[in-house]
């Protein structure tokens, strides 16, 4: 069979055509780019080490491509570059080299898994990050009850004291008129009946005896009880809430972002004291969060007086952290928190043997801590609470072979189920007292 | 007159009464027997610098059962790590339920509890950027996963100072298996 040419031709000519339009379109997506994608790929991948707007581990990134131009450097660079920068580097390019050496030579992460499209988007992002959605979360939301709540309070200080002055004008209107009633008999030449004279009451309660003895030893036994409670809460610090060099809130640490309390105090799993974090496990986080979020500011500002922000500052000044540099200045200085918990040293207390072994909550002694903005001391940390408890909480012996054998010694003499801590000999004095 | 005198009389009890403040610690009995002599952790001293009881031990010692690390904290040392380290611990003493606790405190908080990078804190969008352990361009083995609990890496800090050497090979061991968990 013969092929008419004219209708391969037009064929041709829709296939080029078609290739043409593709090719057109996806340059002139390359040249757009999705920049709502392209922040979800750059808070996955990028910014663990770049910021929009601010140095990091890697170099700011806003309108970066625009910078790089300037550079004489294109897109195809770029693209070279963020799927294997070391080879970039390797290559001898100079600019490759200038960035590498002056970010201390730290290589950046090959993303070869990133396509030309996916880059696209992220440099769109850092050409013009997309306006942030108004907040209408949850967060909108208790800032809003925060609000109306804390207006409650406000008006019902407003009641109470218009109540109060309400008052004390009626008390001044009954005086003022009786004055001027006076005024008025005297003026009048009214003799006003005096009452007769009668023993007055205090006078024949103090004649009574009975009366008088009974009144004694009441007034002896409530002083005695007043003062049995004032010299047994000598020494405890109950409530012991002190106000620390830099305001920390577990609140926020521990509360809303669900740090384990182990991750900062981490000695309490292994040691006698549950230690204070030195401050590079601040930093751990506080590298990367050098500010709060609005809201959180917001909240801090309006409900606790505090500026968050500048606590975070308080921190960089004393671990020696030059935020605009992103380096150490070696500069620190020690942070004197105050101790709250502390029991007196006559009493041994391990941690390690509370937490890891018994597997006791932190919560259990030292209280809400997630809910604290200000921490303070919840338990009395007394004899008589520690004792308490190693009353009442049975050993944790399943899965732990250590126990096994005495703990069924132990149950059989007692003849009970399961041991407490108290029966493992937790109330011998050597135990606490050496 | 009379009247005024009582009334100042119960205010001044109020106002001793409300005047009870919790950012000062209680009275003690005896504090000598509370305090004694000897140097408390965490306490204070004029002897030393800044007044700090806490000294860092002498430069060159060691803690008993300390191990050395001798490979370096730079980007060559953790390619040295990636390409020679391995784990000291053989199929008996890998404790995956303690690695797993232990994950669960240091490294979740950020990576996820599946090690997705997926933790609170990066859905909170307090911290961004965490990659996933089963990320092709980073390709973790053992000895890079050891090397970067050891050193930190990019925003990550060190861990040395949280875990001791056996608890980081045991999160090694975890995070590898979660790795393999990821890639199925």
């Amino acid at each position: 069979m013969k092929q008419v040419i004219h209708r391969k031709l037009s064929k041709a000519v829709l296939h080029f055509g078609l290739i043409l339009s593709l090719a057109f379109t996806t340059a002139l997506s390359a040249q757009e780019g999705d920049a709502a994608k392209g922040k979800s790929l750059f808070n996955a991948n990028c910014a663990a080490c770049h910021k929009l707007n601010k140095k990091m581990t890697g170099p700011a990134l806003a309108n970066v491509e625009a910078r790089l131009a300037e550079e004489g450097l294109d897109r195809t660079w770029i693209y070279a570059w963020v799927k294997n920068s070391s080879g970039v580097i390797k290559s001898g390019d100079a600019y490759a080299n200038k960035i590498y050496n002056e970010y201390g030579g730290a290589a950046m992460t090959a993303f070869p898994q990133l396509s030309n499209a996916d880059i696209d988007n992220i440099l769109a992002y850092t050409a013009a990050p997309p306006k942030k959605a108004p907040v209408v979360d949850g967060t909108g939301n208790s800032a809003q009850q925060v609000q109306a709540s804390s207006g409650s309070g406000i008006s019902n200080e407003i009641i109470l004291g218009a109540l109060a002055l309400l008052f004390m004008l009626l008390a001044l209107g009954l005086y003022l008129v009786n004055k001027t009633l006076r005024r008025f008999a005297t003026a009048q030449g009214i003799a006003i009946p005096e009452g007769e004279k009668r023993t007055p009451l205090w006078k024949a309660f103090v004649q009574n005896q009975f009366l008088m003895i009974v009144v004694a030893i009441f007034f002896l036994l409530s002083s005695a009880y007043f003062v049995y409670g004032f010299l047994s809460q000598i020494g405890v610090d109950q409530g012991y809430e002190p106000v620390q060099p830099i305001h920390y809130s577990h609140r926020i640490h521990a509360g809303d972002n669900g740090i384990d309390c182990k991750y900062c105090h981490s000695s309490a799993r292994v040691s006698k004291h549950s230690g204070i974090p030195s401050l590079n496990v601040c930093m751990n986080c506080h590298k990367s969060i050098y500010e709060v979020a609005p809201e959180t500011q917001q909240e801090g500002l309006g409900e606790y007086g505090v500026d968050y922000n500048a606590e975070i500052k308080k921190l960089y000044a004393a671990v020696g952290w030059d935020d605009a540099e992103q380096k150490y200045t070696g500069e620190t200085q020690p942070v004197k928190w105050i101790r709250i918990h502390n029991l007196p040293d006559f009493a041994y207390f391990n941690h390690s043997q509370h937490v890891t072994v018994a597997g006791v909550e932190c919560q259990k002694c030292h209280g809400p801590v997630e809910e604290m903005e200000v921490m303070y001391q919840h338990a009395p940390l007394t004899m008589g609470w520690c004792i308490n408890c190693h009353r009442e909480t049975n050993v944790a012996v399943k899965d732990n072979a250590y126990y096994e054998k005495i703990h069924d010694e132990l149950s059989k003499k007692y003849g009970v189920e399961n041991l407490t801590a108290a029966q493992m000999g937790g109330l011998e004095c050597g135990k606490c007292h050496y | 007159m009379k009247s005024l005198v009582k009334i100042l009389a119960i205010a001044l009890v109020g106002v001793i009464a409300s005047c009870k403040k919790d950012s000062a610690p209680n009275y003690q009995y005896m504090p000598n027997m509370y305090e004694s002599a000897g140097y408390e952790t965490y306490g204070e001293n004029a002897m030393f610098e800044n007044g700090m009881e806490a000294r860092t031990p002498a430069p060159g010692s060691i803690p008993r059962g300390y191990v050395p690390f001798d490979i370096e904290g730079t980007t060559e040392g953790y390619n040295l790590a990636k390409a020679t380290l391995q784990s000291p611990l053989d199929s008996t003493q890998v404790d995956l339920e303690r690695g797993k606790e232990l994950y669960n405190i240091y490294c979740g908080i950020c990576h996820g509890t599946k090690g997705n990078g997926k933790g609170k804190l990066v859905q909170r969008e307090k911290i961004l950027g965490i990659p996933s352990y089963d990320d092709a361009g980073r390709a973790i083995n053992a000895g890079s996963i050891y090397h970067t609990i050891y050193y930190g890496k990019n925003a990550m800090g060190s861990y040395a100072n949280q875990l001791n050497e056996e608890e980081r090979w045991q999160v090694v061991s975890y995070v590898l298996k979660l790795k393999s968990d990821l890639e199925k």
